[in-house]
């Protein structure tokens, strides 16, 4: 219990000085989709990028005729590291020191951005080059490094969109997602030139122009760079091997260059064996970017001589991983392996937009992460697992077979008991659902795929309330009777 | 150090509570398959070859005998006018170029990393079912920079012994206490719009030449 609250103040601090820049303060989910719905330009983007890479995905999954067995076979690794997690971490450990490098702990975001912070000031530096991470973005690091007077570039062509934009990512694959190309141009046009190298004169809004002015600009810092700083996809206890994938190459230049690298990395991303990666690197990459591969897979096992940084640390972060850890039925969302494909195929986040979430996980994985990382105490925390039809959708793509609706239930039971009737969390929920069923086409297009995939889904109640907001019921037959109907029948 | 000492104690208390009594997961079933390919080298490395083109890396043939020449067809081709050479590439493979070579001892800094056109590597293994390179560092491939900050990746493939089928059927080929890094196809990016465009921070251009012995 003392830890939790450690961990909350440290995430309030968090707030206040990191993620706090992006999220703080954030309006219940209603409140963040209903300005993204009113944004035509945003929505147009958003429906073009998921529409398009989910008939990718669905190409690259069906030339695997094995897919159901990798995917159960990436579901049992998961479980099978999570249910064993200790022992798996601590072979890490002992893996990662063997081969050179350093493995740090940290409880909490504050704890991780401190370590980071004086690794860095070690070195001499303030300046340092960023690989996207997720894992850093939860914890602000960003922000804690230049409050600490560090500047920390990033350097995926996304992230630097965002960056420069000041702006916070919409989507984990595809963080700039909602900005066109024309929007592109112009942050690049304006803001360029006050990071570093400016974009050429005459920049036009073309792709490629615009990834070469990226190309210009990032490649001086990456030559002088000296820190580098990332996260990780996997960590194989095993061999003490950690795992980059990336399309752009800027992965390999921070991972590579630099005289120190720091990856911080939460724990949950441990695989037992070398071979499990047999499965992921399958199910990965086709998920994700609908590759067969993409571009640039890195693997480095501490440190190597003649070859890359000279010092290497690992920041194991917690951070409400183990509180999620307890839950025997929201432990799930653990194996995510942050693919995105369930944001690509969600009716609500097609309309609502990454920005409505509030955190750095968007859509169906960020309504069931969020609030177990975060707890539901707040209104935007207490709203996501509201924030969707339970349609389905989102497992049917699961590479690691999540079963999104079934923790959103799970999660709508425990913000029923947290809040109670009348409650500002109450509020908050009900106005989330209220959205969702204000919104035809959402619902529509849910029902439609949950007419198709009605076996997965949960058999209990799916509405606002759970014992203490109405009364307790199985779910309806939904083809029978739409979610629609069936919440106005009960809102009561 | 006493903190990080608390932490990861902490941590590891906090995650032995959260699954004390939980239920042993399932056996992991590995009834997925090895491989998706028929076991034919001639099929593997057709395959090879066209994954690689996909993904717009320019693949090309040629026996042994014809290995330095195409190598010095490439690099001019692209205007190539220096080359790093990593330790341990033959000799031979450099032959027929008039480029200026580049060795990396001692290494090369990565200005003038920047500085130089080309880098000609070898592989470690090639994965034909994704159309993958990987390099493990050995000799003829040189450290992770040198194929990272020149322009252009001209990579060459022995076939059919450096040819696997598929990635289950790589990763016990591979040293995990090497730094690998897995290539397929150039840099790209999809970040503006989802068009996808080649080439970024890495090599903007992959040359790959399977040489094939028999
Ligand atoms: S929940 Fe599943 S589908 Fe969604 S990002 Fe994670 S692994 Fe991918």
């Amino acid at each position: 219990m003392s830890d939790k609250k450690v961990r909350a103040s440290a995430l309030d601090e968090g707030r206040r000085s990191g993620d706090g820049r992006a999220f703080v303060g954030m309006p219940s989910f209603p409140e963040a989709a209903h300005e993204a719905v009113g944004d035509t330009t945003l929505r147009a983007n958003l429906r073009h990028a998921t529409h398009t890479i989910r008939d990718k995905r669905a190409r690259a999954v069906a030339e695997l005729d094995d897919w159901a067995a990798l995917r159960e076979a990436g579901k049992r690794i998961k479980d099978e590291t999570l249910r064993h997690l200790d022992t798996h971490l601590l072979r890490l450990e002992a893996g990662v020191t063997d081969a050179g490098g350093t493995v740090h702990w940290a409880a909490d975001a504050a704890e991780a951005n401190r370590i980071v912070a004086d690794l860095v000031r070690a070195t001499g530096e303030t300046e340092v080059v960023k690989v996207k991470s997720m894992a850093t973005q939860e914890i602000g690091l960003n922000e804690h490094l230049e409050a600490e007077g560090i500047a920390a570039y990033e350097t995926d062509l996304a992230e630097l969109i965002v960056q420069l934009g000041e702006d916070r990512p919409s989507h984990i694959l595809v963080p700039a997602i909602h900005r066109n190309r024309g929007e592109i141009r112009d942050i690049f046009a304006e803001k360029m030139g006050s990071w570093g190298r400016a974009a050429p004169e005459g920049l036009s809004d073309t792709p490629a122009e615009l990834a070469e002015a990226a190309r210009l600009h990032l490649r001086e810092k990456f030559l002088r760079a000296k820190v580098g700083i990332s996260g990780a996809n996997f960590m194989v206890a095993e061999t003490g091997t950690l795992v980059v994938v990336e399309s752009e190459g800027n992965g390999r230049m921070c991972l590579t260059l630099p005289e120190t690298l720091i990856s911080v990395v939460g724990i949950e991303k441990v695989v037992p064996t070398w071979r499990d990666l047999e499965v992921f690197l399958q199910t990965l990459p086709r998920s994700s970017t609908a590759e067969r591969m993409n571009p640039y897979t890195s693997m480095w096992t501490g440190t190597a001589d003649e070859d890359g940084p000279r010092a290497f640390h690992l920041v194991l972060l917690d951070n409400g991983r183990t509180d999620a850890l307890a839950d025997e039925v929201g432990r799930q969302a653990l194996r995510c392996i942050r693919c995105s494909a369930c944001l690509n195929v969600c009716p609500v986040y097609e309309r609502a937009g990454g920005h409505a979430y509030g955190s750095v996980y968007p859509g169906p994985i960020g309504a069931i992460l969020t609030p177990q990382l975060r707890g539901t105490t707040s209104e935007i925390d207490a709203s996501l697992p509201y924030a969707s039809s339970l349609c389905g959708a989102c497992y049917e793509v699961c590479p690691v077979a999540i079963d999104i609706p079934e923790v959103l239930v799970h999660l709508r039971e425990r913000v029923a008991e947290e809040g109670g009737k009348g409650h500002r969390l109450e509020k908050a929920a009900i106005k989330a659902a209220s959205w969702v069923l204000d919104h035809p086409n959402v619902l529509a297009a849910g029902e439609r795929v949950a007419s198709a995939t009605r076996k997965v889904h949960p058999k209990r109640l799916p509405g606002p309330g759970a014992r203490q907001w109405s009364d307790h019921r199985d779910l309806p037959e939904l083809p029978a009777e739409p979610f629609r109907d069936w919440w106005r029948k009960n809102r009561t | 150090m006493t903190d990080a000492v608390s932490a990861r104690e902490r941590i590891l208390a906090r995650v032995r509570a959260a699954v004390a009594g939980a239920p042993e997961a399932p056996a992991v079933d590995r009834d997925y398959r090895t491989s998706h390919t028929a076991d034919d080298p001639a099929a593997v490395l057709g395959l090879l070859h066209e994954n690689l083109a996909d993904y717009r890396a320019h693949v090309h043939r040629t026996a042994p005998g014809g290995l330095a020449a195409l190598v010095a067809e490439r690099l001019a081709e692209r205007g190539a006018r220096s080359v790093a050479v990593p330790p341990g590439l033959p000799d031979a493979w450099l032959a027929a170029t008039d480029a200026v070579r580049r060795p990396d001892e001692p290494r090369l800094t990565p200005y003038e990393l920047d500085g130089i056109d080309a880098v000609v590597t070898g592989c470690a293994l090639a994965i034909a079912e994704t159309g993958t390179l990987v390099l493990d560092g050995g000799p003829g491939q040189g450290r992770r920079a040198l194929t990272l900050v020149p322009d252009l990746h001209v990579c060459v493939v022995l076939a059919p012994e450096q040819v696997v089928a598929s990635v289950p059927l790589a990763l016990p080929l591979l040293d995990p206490g090497r730094p690998l890094t897995w290539i397929s196809g150039p840099s790209a990016t999809s970040d503006i719009e989802l068009d996808r465009v080649e080439g970024v921070h890495g090599p903007r251009t992959l040359e790959v030449i399977l040489v094939v012995s028999r």
